[in-house]
Protein backbone atom coordinates (compact mmCIF):
# COMPACT_ATOMS: atom_id res chain seq x y z
CA UNK A 1 0.00 0.00 0.00
CA UNK A 2 1.13 3.29 -1.04
CA UNK A 3 2.40 6.02 1.41
CA UNK A 4 -0.50 8.78 1.02
CA UNK A 5 -1.98 11.72 2.96
CA UNK A 6 -3.84 9.70 5.91
CA UNK A 7 -0.39 7.96 7.13
CA UNK A 8 0.95 11.10 7.58
CA UNK A 9 -2.36 12.44 9.19
CA UNK A 10 -2.68 9.55 11.08
CA UNK A 11 1.07 9.77 12.36
CA UNK A 12 0.21 13.32 12.95
CA UNK A 13 -2.86 13.05 15.12
CA UNK A 14 -0.93 9.95 16.96
CA UNK A 15 2.12 12.30 18.11
CA UNK A 16 -0.78 14.94 19.13
CA UNK A 17 -2.39 12.43 20.92
CA UNK A 18 0.75 11.47 22.94
CA UNK A 19 1.81 15.11 23.71
CA UNK A 20 -1.38 15.68 24.83
CA UNK A 21 -1.48 13.15 27.35
CA UNK A 22 1.74 14.31 28.30
CA UNK A 23 0.71 18.03 29.03
CA UNK A 24 -2.28 16.98 30.60
CA UNK A 25 -1.22 14.18 33.16
CA UNK A 26 2.51 15.00 34.05
CA UNK A 27 3.85 17.27 37.34
CA UNK A 28 6.88 18.29 36.24
CA UNK A 29 6.79 21.86 34.33
CA UNK A 30 9.46 21.20 31.81
CA UNK A 31 8.17 17.73 30.76
CA UNK A 32 5.13 19.80 30.38
CA UNK A 33 6.68 21.80 28.01
CA UNK A 34 8.20 19.29 26.13
CA UNK A 35 4.89 17.73 25.39
CA UNK A 36 3.70 21.07 24.01
CA UNK A 37 6.67 20.86 22.17
CA UNK A 38 5.26 17.37 20.68
CA UNK A 39 1.99 18.62 20.01
CA UNK A 40 3.73 21.63 17.78
CA UNK A 41 5.57 19.14 15.84
CA UNK A 42 2.58 17.32 15.34
CA UNK A 43 0.79 19.89 14.00
CA UNK A 44 3.70 20.80 11.79
CA UNK A 45 4.02 17.50 10.34
CA UNK A 46 0.33 17.93 9.36
CA UNK A 47 0.72 21.40 7.44
CA UNK A 48 3.29 19.77 5.68
CA UNK A 49 1.80 16.96 4.62
CA UNK A 50 -1.42 18.98 3.61
CA UNK A 51 0.90 21.22 1.64
CA UNK A 52 2.33 18.22 0.04
CA UNK A 53 -0.54 16.35 -1.25
CA UNK A 54 -3.19 18.97 -1.68
CA UNK A 55 -1.49 21.95 -3.27
CA UNK A 56 1.84 20.82 -3.91
CA UNK A 57 2.94 23.99 -6.00
CA UNK A 58 1.84 26.63 -3.96
CA UNK A 59 3.81 25.79 -0.38
CA UNK A 60 1.56 27.73 1.82
CA UNK A 61 1.90 24.81 4.24
CA UNK A 62 5.19 25.17 4.58
CA UNK A 63 5.03 28.93 4.84
CA UNK A 64 3.08 28.34 8.31
CA UNK A 65 5.53 26.11 9.48
CA UNK A 66 8.13 28.41 9.61
CA UNK A 67 5.97 30.86 11.59
CA UNK A 68 4.93 27.82 13.92
CA UNK A 69 8.61 27.32 14.15
CA UNK A 70 8.78 31.22 15.08
CA UNK A 71 6.34 31.47 17.76
CA UNK A 72 7.88 27.78 19.09
CA UNK A 73 10.85 29.15 19.61
CA UNK A 74 9.86 32.13 21.48
CA UNK A 75 7.57 29.94 23.53
CA UNK A 76 10.25 28.05 24.49
CA UNK A 77 12.58 30.87 25.46
CA UNK A 78 9.76 32.44 27.79
CA UNK A 79 8.34 29.37 29.31
CA UNK A 80 11.45 27.93 30.43
CA UNK A 81 12.55 31.56 31.82
CA UNK A 82 9.43 31.44 33.59
CA UNK A 83 10.26 28.27 34.91
CA UNK A 84 13.93 28.81 35.91
CA UNK A 85 12.21 31.78 37.80
CA UNK A 86 9.90 30.03 39.46
CA UNK A 87 11.97 27.48 40.57
CA UNK A 88 14.73 30.68 41.74
CA UNK A 89 11.52 31.64 44.57
CA UNK A 90 9.39 28.19 45.52
CA UNK A 91 12.27 25.77 44.90
CA UNK A 92 9.96 23.48 43.06
CA UNK A 93 8.73 23.01 39.68
CA UNK A 94 5.76 20.50 40.52
CA UNK A 95 3.12 22.41 38.78
CA UNK A 96 0.69 20.75 41.12
CA UNK A 97 2.38 22.97 43.99
CA UNK A 98 2.57 26.03 42.30
CA UNK A 99 -1.09 27.09 42.78
CA UNK A 100 -0.53 30.70 43.89
CA UNK A 101 -3.37 32.06 41.47
CA UNK A 102 -5.50 29.35 42.43
CA UNK A 103 -9.23 30.53 43.83
CA UNK B 1 9.42 1.44 -2.29
CA UNK B 2 12.09 3.28 -0.60
CA UNK B 3 9.80 5.97 0.23
CA UNK B 4 7.77 3.36 1.78
CA UNK B 5 10.42 1.86 4.03
CA UNK B 6 11.77 5.52 4.85
CA UNK B 7 7.85 6.33 6.22
CA UNK B 8 7.97 3.12 8.18
CA UNK B 9 10.98 3.45 9.82
CA UNK B 10 10.71 7.26 11.17
CA UNK B 11 7.72 6.65 12.35
CA UNK B 12 7.57 4.01 14.59
CA UNK B 13 10.89 5.67 16.06
CA UNK B 14 9.35 8.66 16.58
CA UNK B 15 6.34 7.20 18.39
CA UNK B 16 8.03 5.04 20.37
CA UNK B 17 10.60 8.79 21.03
CA UNK B 18 7.16 10.54 21.57
CA UNK B 19 6.05 7.97 24.02
CA UNK B 20 9.64 7.73 25.66
CA UNK B 21 8.88 11.49 26.38
CA UNK B 22 6.04 11.34 28.29
CA UNK B 23 6.48 7.77 30.18
CA UNK B 24 10.37 7.51 31.48
CA UNK B 25 10.94 8.66 35.14
CA UNK B 26 14.14 10.38 34.54
CA UNK B 27 13.16 14.16 32.73
CA UNK B 28 17.05 14.07 31.31
CA UNK B 29 17.04 10.84 29.27
CA UNK B 30 12.94 12.32 28.57
CA UNK B 31 15.01 15.30 27.03
CA UNK B 32 17.12 13.06 24.97
CA UNK B 33 14.26 10.90 23.64
CA UNK B 34 12.55 14.18 22.91
CA UNK B 35 15.22 15.11 20.76
CA UNK B 36 15.59 11.51 19.03
CA UNK B 37 11.83 12.56 18.21
CA UNK B 38 12.58 15.58 16.67
CA UNK B 39 15.33 14.51 14.24
CA UNK B 40 12.64 12.25 12.90
CA UNK B 41 10.32 14.42 12.13
CA UNK B 42 12.61 16.15 9.92
CA UNK B 43 12.96 12.95 8.15
CA UNK B 44 9.34 12.85 7.82
CA UNK B 45 9.64 15.74 6.25
CA UNK B 46 12.13 15.47 3.77
CA UNK B 47 9.97 12.31 2.53
CA UNK B 48 7.02 14.97 2.30
CA UNK B 49 10.18 16.72 -0.01
CA UNK B 50 10.23 19.82 1.89
CA UNK B 51 13.53 19.71 2.25
CA UNK B 52 15.11 23.25 3.25
CA UNK B 53 12.16 22.79 6.33
CA UNK B 54 14.07 19.28 7.17
CA UNK B 55 16.83 21.67 7.74
CA UNK B 56 15.41 24.03 9.71
CA UNK B 57 13.97 21.66 12.07
CA UNK B 58 17.37 20.74 12.51
CA UNK B 59 18.83 23.70 13.12
CA UNK B 60 15.91 25.43 15.52
CA UNK B 61 14.87 22.13 17.43
CA UNK B 62 17.77 19.44 17.82
CA UNK B 63 20.27 22.72 17.34
CA UNK B 64 18.47 25.42 19.68
CA UNK B 65 14.84 24.29 21.41
CA UNK B 66 17.23 21.09 23.05
CA UNK B 67 19.95 22.68 24.57
CA UNK B 68 17.18 25.07 26.32
CA UNK B 69 15.33 22.80 27.64
CA UNK B 70 18.56 20.26 28.89
CA UNK B 71 19.95 23.95 30.34
CA UNK B 72 16.84 24.18 32.10
CA UNK B 73 16.96 20.69 33.55
CA UNK B 74 20.11 21.63 34.60
CA UNK B 75 19.33 24.37 36.14
CA UNK B 76 16.28 23.61 38.11
CA UNK B 77 17.67 20.22 39.94
CA UNK B 78 14.31 18.08 39.72
CA UNK B 79 16.09 15.36 37.90
CA UNK B 80 15.98 13.18 40.69
CA UNK B 81 12.40 13.59 41.61
CA UNK B 82 11.93 12.36 38.02
CA UNK B 83 8.46 13.07 36.59
CA UNK B 84 5.77 11.02 38.34
CA UNK B 85 2.05 11.52 36.93
CA UNK B 86 -0.56 13.67 38.93
CA UNK B 87 -4.20 12.35 39.86
CA UNK B 88 -5.31 13.56 36.34
CA UNK B 89 -3.73 10.40 34.49
CA UNK B 90 -6.58 8.30 33.82
CA UNK B 91 -8.71 11.17 32.60
CA UNK B 92 -5.84 12.46 30.47
CA UNK B 93 -5.52 8.94 29.20
CA UNK B 94 -9.28 8.65 28.01
CA UNK B 95 -9.49 12.15 26.68
CA UNK B 96 -6.11 11.51 24.96
CA UNK B 97 -7.65 8.11 23.41
CA UNK B 98 -11.26 9.85 22.44
CA UNK B 99 -8.94 13.01 20.50
CA UNK B 100 -6.83 10.54 18.52
CA UNK B 101 -9.98 8.20 17.58
CA UNK B 102 -11.77 11.56 16.37
CA UNK B 103 -9.46 12.65 14.51
CA UNK B 104 -8.55 9.19 12.86
CA UNK B 105 -11.94 8.57 12.33
CA UNK B 106 -12.29 12.53 10.97
CA UNK B 107 -9.46 11.77 8.75
CA UNK B 108 -10.21 8.34 7.50
CA UNK B 109 -13.96 9.74 6.18
CA UNK B 110 -12.76 12.18 4.29
CA UNK B 111 -12.76 12.33 0.20
CA UNK B 112 -9.41 14.34 0.31
CA UNK B 113 -8.89 15.67 -2.97
CA UNK B 114 -5.43 14.83 -3.79
CA UNK B 115 -3.40 16.04 -6.16
CA UNK B 116 -1.36 13.90 -8.54
CA UNK B 117 1.26 17.20 -9.47
CA UNK B 118 5.20 16.18 -8.64
CA UNK B 119 5.68 18.43 -5.96
CA UNK B 120 8.50 21.26 -6.23
CA UNK B 121 12.12 20.42 -5.66
CA UNK B 122 13.94 22.44 -4.20
CA UNK B 123 11.68 24.14 -1.95
CA UNK B 124 14.08 26.64 -1.16
CA UNK B 125 13.98 29.38 -3.94
CA UNK B 126 9.92 29.15 -4.16
CA UNK B 127 9.96 30.18 0.06
CA UNK B 128 11.95 32.54 -0.35
CA UNK B 129 9.83 33.82 -3.15
CA UNK B 130 6.56 33.29 -1.35
CA UNK B 131 8.13 34.73 1.93
CA UNK B 132 9.72 37.92 0.95
CA UNK B 133 8.06 38.35 -2.65
CA UNK B 134 5.48 40.32 -4.21
CA UNK B 135 1.90 39.43 -2.36
CA UNK B 136 3.52 37.41 -0.76
CA UNK B 137 3.52 36.49 3.18
CA UNK B 138 6.01 40.24 3.82
CA UNK B 139 3.56 41.35 6.61
CA UNK B 140 4.12 38.34 8.73
CA UNK B 141 8.15 37.69 8.37
CA UNK B 142 8.31 41.83 9.59
CA UNK B 143 6.13 40.99 12.60
CA UNK B 144 7.87 37.66 13.25
CA UNK B 145 11.55 39.64 14.40
CA UNK B 146 9.20 41.71 16.84
CA UNK B 147 8.21 38.68 18.67
CA UNK B 148 11.34 37.33 18.53
CA UNK B 149 12.73 40.94 20.23
CA UNK B 150 9.93 40.57 23.01
CA UNK B 151 10.56 36.85 24.21
CA UNK B 152 13.95 37.89 24.02
CA UNK B 153 14.13 40.56 26.27
CA UNK B 154 11.00 38.99 28.42
CA UNK B 155 13.29 35.63 28.88
CA UNK B 156 16.22 38.09 29.95
CA UNK B 157 14.24 40.18 32.38
CA UNK B 158 12.91 36.76 33.76
CA UNK B 159 15.82 35.35 34.76
CA UNK B 160 18.21 38.08 35.47
CA UNK B 161 19.31 38.38 38.88
CA UNK B 162 17.74 41.23 41.10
Amino acid sequence: MAIGLEHYLILSAVLFSIGLYGALAKRNAIVILMSIELMLNAVNIAMVAFSRYIVPLLLTGQVFVIFIMVVAAAEAAVGLAIIISIYRYRETIDATKIDLMKW
Amino acid sequence: MGLEIAFWALAVVGIIAALAVVLLGDVFRAALSLVLCFLTVAGIYITLSADFLAAVQVLIYVGAISVLIILAIMLTREVQRGSPANRLQIPAFIVALLFLGGVAFAVLNTPWQVSEVTPLEPTTPALAGLLFGEGGFILPVEIAPLLLLAAILGAIVLVREK
